[in-house]
């Protein structure tokens, strides 16, 4: 069955389009706007250049999935296999099956969506012109290591994201900037160099780099020993990409100071390519050595699942000074570790998990930074405490609309069922629970038990975070005529904050904001009301952004069959080597 | 003059087993009784063209200089180009790599000049070398006796030229000082520069001591196998007599001493910054890529072709070496403040004695595997030579207008200049070996499976970290590009800015200066497209 036909020979064209079209574009983005295409300014006009490009690919994407045969989602479709360096054996092998094809229209769709909120939210800093190349840059290395079919040229696309993504955080973030991206690249190089030797040893003792046929092979060709070693040097640089505990702390740094762009891609693109070379490289090609670390593997990750809320639950207690795109990351650190966990497992059901829990997390956690940039530019802080005060940020009363899609996203972020957060964790969870052939059962149940928590620890700290910042109290100042403004000194100068704490939901907050939130009350006559203004609810460009995330969100949660549907036919036949 | 010193060595060497060999085994004084035919050796003229026609233009360029005004002295310059890019031609005729002359007539017929494919390689490397750097010191010249520079320059290249088709230890020494000696008075040529001298001091002591050590080591060599060829060594090593053992293994152990010292491999590796500062900034350029390339290919004919038997020495020694001066040189590198003078040349030099620790790694991997893995230091190199002649020619550029050439004169080179900032950045990005640099990465990648193909997987690892602490000063330094120009352009150095910056605002590029950094990038661009072109040789045997 496919949605439309189109000939194979297309096929290939667009996905040949996909991974080069972004390259062009940012050579293209360098150059002077050409005459027609010059806009209001050079500003907007390569920021149209932009979207226009990124909005190609999506089309693109959009395109080569619905010629995509969903019938045989095993089967690696519009393939092209040329021979780029036969010194070293590379191939430019491009093909996608179940598998990719999931992850490719993600990373389309999210760096257009980027794209376009630039378009009308210029990050600050240096011109936009390298801004835009740079994420072109990533985009096409994202894609390229989705499609990419060769050993070699997998390791090519893995390095070609530093550079950019080095200098958006570095160019274009906020504070610490130039520490996170230094932290970003160098853990990342120093994986995927080690990852290099692993898979130059894989290529050089089976004589192939071709990733179809390695997974065809099923290890046949390599001996235990191979495998093991391999296993441990390939899992290490991809477990830093994920990333898994301990090798995370380079992530919170990095989301920290990165500008919303940045996070978003960072996280619903750049963590996936750890994943995805999990799923396509170490579970088909060295099956052996896998399950040596396999039960390693799912303890660090329901260590990184409750290590992780741990971690957000503490800052989002009040008066831990915590940042939200911090514990956002944080978050990120413990749901990779669910995504790890199901590929742990080595069944299909858990590794369908991991793969769902993927696009899940890339769709509801890309939907996040967006909404805690936007709370950002807004309150000009992500820092929790100062944005609670004293009894929360009052979203919901300041800025309706955006309080209830952030509540929404961090209630999908939970893993509610009905939304895309819930299979993925389940399925996991269910891989856990019977794990493939030779793995330690009680170990695996463990696991499955802590992880279960974790989910529990995930809801605690996702609803303080919608409790601090979408509630709270709100005196609507721009509602106030001019003449209710001069009945407001009346209660302004009352001892201030006096009458609060007792209504506040939640005792601990009335004390120590008195500290930080002290000079405001001293202030002028009418702090409360200058404190707590009518924000700007969601403009239609974050709109035009958000939407297609929230909507696939439910459409993920409420339909996961779409999605299984085409991973799960592509992991059995990965898991089964050639044999089926 | 070269090609006339190497006939008369390579004669010489010719005759040794028949006439002045008291120490040779009776194998050799069997051959005296034989009936000697001819012991005139035949001369391929067209194999010994490059570096032949390389010395002739020395020669013309050192007369031409006494008959020429002042005025009109950058004409020598010209010539000299000409000579060079005459030299590269005649390598076009050469490239099936299966000539062969000095060929002694009796016995065993081995030669002392072969133009194989390695050679072939090598000179391209060597003379395309040379050539970028008189594109460089076009216009640095002026200020320096322009007869002699010129001179010096293709009298050392030609040595350079010479040193890989060279197949007998005596030609291999004598052309290695032919390529080093005219280096010497090179680093020193600034008159009156007392750091200049200082540097050519330095440099002169460190390598006479390396070469009466390695003259010792090839004399051992010589006393217990009774030969000069490298192929005859290699057959001969084998069955040196017991109580020769001892005396053979110091002989390896010396000649690779002096190579190491030539290779600037640690703990060989101190002279390397002073002497690249202290020299003017294309010879600095020129030391980094040709003087290297000499060392490595000389290291190279004598690892491979005269002592594979001793593999089990100079492999693991070469393997310790290359992880220690790897190491050493990107710690040092990061470790340079960007504000002291003329820092862009001091990690340019540490970075070199990195680079160099990564070419040792294929030559180690040989010893455990095949010959083929030599492949990969020649097509690392050729990446190298590319990638850092075109780093050299872009600071050259900068040393134009900031002569203190600091780190920090390079911030904000991206507003003022942004095609030659984009290129340094391209460069650095290639030795660093990330993408963009697909050429840097892929002939890392090279080296990287030289070393897991031979089961050195530590040397792997070592290497590996080495990466990553090298990527640390390379994109520091690229970031720096690209940085917004500071307000105050005299904010770090007061000292010497201030009299040339003023005049310079407007400075335009000299033209030999863009070509070089064209070219460079042309070729670093194009490899990068299809690294095939010089990653094959990692594929094959050159020999």
């Amino acid at each position: 069955m496919t949605v439309i036909d189109i000939s194979p020979s297309v096929m290939q064209f667009l996905l040949a389009f996909i991974v080069v079209a972004p390259l062009l574009g940012a050579l293209a983005a360098l150059l002077p706007a050409p005459p027609g295409l010059k806009g209001k300014n050079p500003d907007q006009a390569v920021l149209r250049h932009g979207v226009t490009v990124t909005g190609a690919v999506l089309v693109a994407a959009i395109v080569l999935a619905t010629g995509f045969d969903h019938d045989h989602p095993a089967k690696m479709q519009a393939t092209t296999d040329i021979s780029w360096i036969p010194a070293l054996d590379v191939r430019i092998h491009l093909g996608i099956d179940g598998i990719s094809l999931p992850l490719l229209v993600l990373t389309a769709l999210l760096t257009f969506l980027c794209a376009l909120y630039s378009y009308f939210k210029l990050p600050a800093g240096p011109s936009p012109k390298a801004f835009v190349a740079l994420v072109l840059v990533l985009e096409s290395g994202t894609l390229a290591t989705f499609a990419v079919l060769d050993l070699l040229l997998f390791f090519l696309a893995f390095e070609m994201v530093l550079i950019p993504m080095y200098f958006l955080i570095a160019r274009w973030g906020g504070d610490q900037r130039q520490a996170a991206a230094w932290k970003f690249i160098l853990y990342t190089l120093l994986g995927s160099v080690v990852m290099l030797l692993g898979l130059l040893l894989i290529g050089l003792k089976s004589g192939t780099f071709d990733m179809v046929a390695l997974a065809t092979d099923n290890g046949r060709g390599l001996t235990t020993s191979v495998q093991v070693i391999a296993v441990l040097a390939i899992g290490l640089g991809l477990a830093v990409k994920t990333p898994m505990w301990p090798l995370h702390s380079w992530l919170p740094d990095a989301h920290t100071a990165a500008p919303t762009v940045g996070s978003v891609l960072l996280a619903g693109v750049l963590l996936k390519m750890g994943t995805y070379g999990f799923v396509r490289i170490l579970l088909p090609i060295a099956p052996d050595g896998m399950r040596t670390f396999a039960p390693y593997l799912a303890a660090f990750a329901v260590v990184g699942i409750v290590y992780g809320s741990l971690a957000c639950l503490a800052l989002a207690r009040t008066g831990a000074k915590g940042d939200l795109k911090r514990l956002i990351a944080y978050s990120s650190v413990g749901h990779m570790g669910f995504v790890l966990l199901g590929i742990a497992t080595m069944t299909p059901t858990g590794v369908n998990g991991a793969l769902f829990a993927n696009i899940a997390h890339g769709l509801i956690t890309g939907l996040l930074f967006f909404l805690v940039g936007a709370v950002k530019d807004r309150y000009g802080t992500a820092d929790l405490d100062t944005l609670a005060g004293a009894t929360g940020a009052a979203l919901y009363g300041r800025a309706p609309r955006l309080g209830a899609l952030l509540a929404f996203a961090a209630i999908a972020s939970l893993g509610l069922p009905g939304l895309a957060g819930f299979w993925g964790e389940m399925l996991t969870l269910f891989g856990a629970y019977s794990p493939a052939e030779g793995l330690s059962r009680p170990a695996f149940r463990t696991f499955m038990a802590v992880g279960a928590f974790g989910t529990l620890l995930t809801a605690a700290y996702m609803l303080i975070v919608v409790r601090r910042v979408c509630m709270g109290e709100h005196a609507p100042r721009s509602r106030l005529s001019p003449d209710d403004r001069a009945q407001q000194p009346p209660t302004g100068p009352q001892p201030p904050t006096g009458p609060q704490p007792p209504t506040s939901p939640q005792p601990p907050t009335g004390p120590e904001p008195s500290g930080t939130a002290g000079p405001e009350p001293s202030g002028t006559a009418g702090p409360r009301t200058a404190t707590t203004p009518q924000l700007a609810d969601i403009h239609p460009y974050e709109a035009a952004a958000w939407t297609p995330l929230a909507a696939l969100t439910i459409v993920a949660g409420l339909w996961p069959a779409v999605l299984l549907g085409l991973t799960d036919p592509a992991v059995q036949q990965l898991l089964a080597g050639g044999k089926s | 003059m070269t090609a006339d010193l190497s006939t008369t060595a390579a004669s010489l060497v010719a005759q040794a087993p028949d006439t002045a060999a008291p120490g040779a085994r009776t194998a050799a004084g069997s051959l005296l009784a034989a009936d000697v035919p001819s012991v005139v050796q035949s001369v391929d003229w067209l194999a010994i063209a490059p570096p032949t026609l390389t010395a002739l233009a020395a020669l013309v360029v050192l007369v031409a200089d006494l008959f020429l005004p002042a005025h009109r002295k950058r004409l020598l310059g010209y010539a000299t180009l000409t000579g060079l890019a005459a030299a590269l031609a005649f390598l076009i005729p050469l490239r099936s790599g299966d000539r062969s002359t000095f060929c002694v007539t009796t016995g065993t017929q081995a030669c002392s000049y072969t133009a194989d494919h390695f050679t072939v390689v090598i000179q391209a490397l060597v003379l395309g070398g040379a050539f970028l750097t008189v594109l460089l010191s076009l216009d640095d010249t002026r200020r320096l006796p322009a007869g002699e520079y010129w001179f010096l320059l293709l009298a050392s290249a030609s040595g350079a030229a010479l040193l890989p088709a060279s197949r007998d230890l005596a030609t291999l020494v004598v052309a290695l000082e032919v390529a080093s000696l005219p280096a010497f008075a090179l680093v020193g040529i600034k008159r009156g520069d007392r750091r200049s001298s200082e540097a050519a001091l330095k440099f002169f002591l460190s390598s006479v001591v390396a070469t009466a050590v390695m003259l010792l080591g090839v004399s051992f060599v010589y006393a217990t196998t009774g030969t000069l060829h490298l192929t005859e060594i290699a057959a001969r090593l084998d069955d040196v007599p017991p109580v020769l053992d001892t005396l053979a293994k110091t002989g390896v152990a010396l000649t690779l001493v002096g190579f190491a010292f030539k290779t600037a491999a640690a703990p060989f590796h101190f002279w390397v910054p002073d002497t690249y500062v202290g020299a003017p900034l294309p010879i600095a350029a020129y030391l980094s890529v040709v003087g290297k390339a000499v060392g490595f290919s000389g290291l190279i004919l004598v690892t491979v072709i005269a002592f594979p038997s001793h593999a089990d020495v100079w492999g693991p020694a070469l393997a310790v070496l290359a992880a220690i001066t790897m190491t050493a040189g990107n710690v040092a590198a990061l470790r340079q403040n960007a504000t002291r003078a003329r820092s862009a040349v001091r990690l340019l030099a540490w970075s070199s004695v990195a680079q160099a620790g990564y070419l040792l790694v294929p030559i180690a991997a040989a010893a455990y595997s095949s010959d083929e893995q030599i492949g990969s230091t020649v097509a690392y190199a050729l990446m190298y030579a590319v990638v850092n002649l075109g780093a050299f020619a872009v600071a050259a550029l900068v040393a134009c207008t900031h002569p203190g050439n600091r780190l920090s004169d390079y911030r904000g080179l991206y507003a003022t200049r942004p095609l030659a900032a984009l290129a340094l950045g391209f460069f650095l990005l290639c030795l660093a070996g990330l993408p963009p640099g697909i050429i840097g990465l892929f002939a890392k990648v090279t080296v990287f499976s030289a070393a897991v193909d031979a089961g050195l997987g530590w040397l792997a690892v070592v290497m590996a970290v080495n990466v990553v602490i090298a990527l640390y000063y390379y994109l520091q330094w690229t970031a720096i590009l690209f940085r917004a120009p500071d307000g105050a352009p005299e904010r770090t150095g007061p000292d010497t800015a201030p009299p040339t910056s003023a005049p310079a605002r407007r400075f335009r590029a000299p033209t030999p200066l863009t070509t070089a950094i064209v070219l460079t990038s042309a070729a670093g661009i194009l490899l990068s497209g299809a690294p095939q072109t010089v990653l094959r040789f990692a594929a094959v045997n050159l020999f």
